[in-house]
């Protein structure tokens, strides 16, 4: 299963849609989708309920942003992690440094809380 | 018997057969003249003129060889030369009778048997010789029946030779039964005249000449013989022998049809030879590369044939790479190109010279253009293709309006597509050849990174360990390394760099140096990792981190003060509770955060083992290795696979978990690096 990327306009957010699996070869595809993201909204839903498996590769996409995420004041909230995909982003130790909510109800509220 | 003794002895016994020939001629005369009985020499001169007509037949079969296309002409001159000896030889006996008309000389009948056996024996030589080079031009090209047909001509022309014992005279009824039907032997075979179709235009007038003289030579032999004929005074006269007769009806015959068929065939010469050039051209264009010739010659060899195929006036080829264009030009200068690039009409043509050209595969006729100014009115231009990008563009031209017609469209055509194929065969082979460099170098580079993890790992009396680690590609970005600090404290890492491939592998070989001259330095684990996170950090790239898990070992206690930074849990199995857990600690990997914010999340920890305890580092290679049905090995199949194997030594239980991880996956393949090292104290 290859990664596939959609993307959709909430009212006051801007949700990334990504499913599948992003490995070495298609993370440029997740990178390029965040990096359009980050330079138009500074509210941002990344939806991962669909996203099977993520890479090393994968991963240093969402590390390259987190300085930009900071710097810019952007709120960035990713959702819907399965197990498997929460438990890559805790051993690696970046579930400190992104927001993850668990539904996308509690991503929204985060943005409006914020 | 060699070829050469048999051409000897036939020689030798032609010689003694004539000698003797001439004797009994002779003595036979005497007896004659003389008065006296006759008795057996009468039949002598018969004998041994067969035999030396057979010698001579035997002495040409094997000193006249096979016909090749090359010698048709070499041959009919051996004719010519052999026929040339002859009618001096002939000349010289006429001039004889001319001087010694008056003489009592020219009437004695001695003499005049005498000369007539040296010019029988020289006619005999030029008729069998001649009879075997038509033998060899009716044979190039043979077939089963044609040879058979033969065969049976020459048993036919021996069996002549027995005819003539019985002394018939030209005329006779049975005589002439004979000749009727050994002639429509020889015209059945006069029409085999294939060698012909193999000479050129000027090997066509050669052998005309010389045949025709051939021709000549026999008439005046002719009529030598008659002359001698009637003076009926010789023995045996040649004039009514079946076989000589026939032979010479024979070469006539051949001779006679062979010139026809060549000045027939005269006009028509010069499209055969184009024909043949064109197939030699080919041939020339599909072994210029192979043969070791440079583009530029198999580029000329396509400028040239082309052009001598299709009667060009002038021509240039463009080869263009990238942007740089080269021109081979033949009867032109760049500026004359220049104009005719602007004023050619056509648009196939136009396209072809602009490199705007789609397809080989549309029309033929379009190809070729008009030109309404300067000295060229005809042009002829065709796309040269390299892996379906054109690279060249041929162009002919001719003086001439409408000189190119479709048949010669389509030889350029031909002669284009073969010199693409040896073009593209060169690209290919140099391919092949930078391919094969780029693999020497991952393999240097492989042998590298081999040398750049621990050959072989330390042990003392309370433990053992053993390691394995593998990448996907020629290199891998896995790393783990054991250092020595004293007989009792070991510092072991186990990293993972994100990614894989050749940029993983450069950052591990940048690991391991950041890791190799911090630990010189004696810290504490988390003061290790901490200044390795800054280290690395300053020379990663921004989305490139490494996880990483670094023990310090106390080797008699069992104490281990550890960091995990962002790297796999490590798996320990308890020998008391024969239980194997995953310890759950906190940690991040190195490289993501680049300051010292990092240090708030690197956590020391400390864990005792005893005896029998295994510490089990691995690389998420493993945990992540996916089967065919897509799911991963994972974290609880390691540690099964741990339990089930922990009574070995630490080399048994790495080849047990590999072994088990192996039979999990399947026919899949591993995609990822993956490394293990098991730590077993005694």
């Amino acid at each position: 299963m290859m990664i596939d990327i959609k993307e959709a306009q909430l009212d006051g957010a801007y949700k990334l849609i990504v499913a599948g699996e992003v490995d070495a070869s298609s993370s440029i595809h997740l990178d390029n989708a965040l990096s359009k993201a980050l330079g138009e909204y500074k509210r941002i839903l990344i939806d991962l309920s669909d996203l099977e498996y993520i890479s090393s590769a994968g991963l240093g996409v969402f590390i390259s942003y987190i300085d930009e995420i900071r710097a810019q004041g952007i709120e960035l909230v990713l959702f819907g992690l399965k197990e498997k995909v929460q438990q890559v982003f805790q051993i690696l130790g970046i579930h400190d440094l992104l927001t993850i909510e668990e539904t996308e109800a509690d991503a929204l509220k985060h943005l409006n809380d914020a | 018997m060699s070829q050469k003794l048999k051409i000897r002895i036939s020689f030798l016994v032609g010689l003694i057969a004539w000698v003797l020939y001439v004797f009994f001629n002779i003595y036979t005369l005497m007896l004659q003249r003389y008065d006296m009985r006759e008795n057996l020499a009468a039949v002598m001169p018969q004998i041994f003129l067969t035999i030396f007509i057979v010698a001579t037949m035997t002495y040409y079969r094997y000193k006249i060889t096979k016909a090749e296309s090359i010698n048709f002409i070499d041959l009919l001159w051996k004719v010519f030369i052999t026929g040339l000896i002859a009618t001096i030889i002939s000349l010289g006996i006429q001039g004889f009778f001319i001087v010694f008309r008056d003489s009592q000389l020219s009437e004695n009948p001695i003499a005049i048997n005498f000369l007539y056996q040296i010019y029988s024996g020289v006619v005999i030589i030029y008729l069998v010789s001649t009879m075997v080079v038509w033998k060899r031009l009716i044979l190039y090209q043979k077939s089963k029946n044609l040879i058979q047909l033969w065969n049976f001509f020459e048993y036919i022309l021996y069996g002549s030779l027995l005819f003539d014992f019985f002394g018939y005279q030209l005329g006779d009824n049975n005589f002439n039964i004979a000749l009727v039907f050994i002639t429509g032997f020889s015209l059945v075979l006069s029409l085999n005249l294939k060698w012909i179709a193999y000479l050129n235009f000027k090997q066509k007038w050669k052998s005309i000449l010389f045949i025709l003289l051939s021709g000549i030579y026999l008439y005046h032999f002719l009529v030598n013989l008659n002359n001698f004929s009637v003076r009926e005074v010789v023995i045996i006269d040649l004039m009514d022998r079946v076989f000589i007769v026939a032979i010479l009806i024979f070469i006539f015959l051949y001779a006679v049809i062979a010139i026809l068929v060549t000045l027939f065939n005269l006009p028509t010469s010069s499209v055969f030879e184009r024909k043949l050039k064109e197939a030699v051209d080919f041939q020339k264009l599909s072994q210029a590369i192979p043969s070791g010739q440079s583009e530029d010659q198999t580029y000329g060899i396509l400028l040239d044939s082309s052009m001598s195929a299709v009667f060009a006036d002038a021509a240039w080829l463009e080869i263009r790479i990238g942007d740089t264009s080269e021109y081979f030009l033949r009867n032109l200068t760049g500026k004359e190109v220049k104009q005719i690039k602007k004023t050619v009409k056509g648009e196939a043509v136009r396209k072809i010279i602009d490199f705007d050209y789609v397809s080989l595969a549309s029309g033929h006729q379009r190809m070729v253009g008009t030109l309404k100014t300067g000295a060229y009115k005809s042009v002829l231009a065709l796309p040269i293709f390299i892996k379906s990008e054109q690279v060249g563009s041929l162009v002919l031209l001719q003086e001439v309006s409408e000189a190119f017609n479709r048949e010669m469209v389509e030889i350029i055509k031909t002669f284009v597509s073969q010199a693409s194929i040896s073009l593209e065969n060169a690209l290919l082979l140099r391919d092949a050849i930078e391919n094969e460099r780029y693999k020497e170098q991952l393999n240097i580079a492989k042998n590298v990174q081999k040398s750049l993890l621990p050959e072989k790992l330390a042990s003392n009396d309370y433990f053992e360990i053993s390691a394995y680690s593998m990448a996907a590609d020629e290199v891998g970005g896995d790393y783990y390394d054991l250092v020595k600090f004293d007989d009792q404290k070991y510092g072991l890492i186990i990293g993972d760099v994100s990614g894989k491939g050749t940029s993983a592998a450069f950052n591990m070989a940048q690991m391991k140096g950041v890791f190799r001259s911090l630990v010189q330095l004696d810290l504490t684990p988390p003061e290790l990792i901490k200044k390795a996170n800054l280290a690395i950090g300053s020379c990663l790239e921004r989305s490139s981190f490494i996880t990483a898990s670094y023990y310090l070992i106390d080797t008699a206690s069992g104490i281990i003060e550890f960091v995990r930074a962002g790297h796999c849990p490590t798996l320990i199995f308890c020998q008391k509770d024969q239980e194997a857990r995953y310890l759950q600690t906190k940690g991040m990997g190195m490289g993501i955060m680049r300051n010292s914010e990092y240090d708030k999340y690197v956590e020391a920890n400390t864990l005792g083992l005893s005896t029998e305890d295994i510490l089990l580092l691995h690389t998420d290679g493993i945990t992540e290795a996916m089967n065919a049905s897509g799911e991963q090995y994972g974290e609880d199949r390691l540690r099964d696979a741990l339990v089930r194997h922990a009574s070995g030594c630490p080399k048994d239980i790495q080849q047990g978990i590999i072994d088990d991880l192996y039979t999990f996956l399947g026919e899949k393949k591993l995609d990822d690096d993956y490394t293990l090292v098991i730590l077993k104290f005694r």
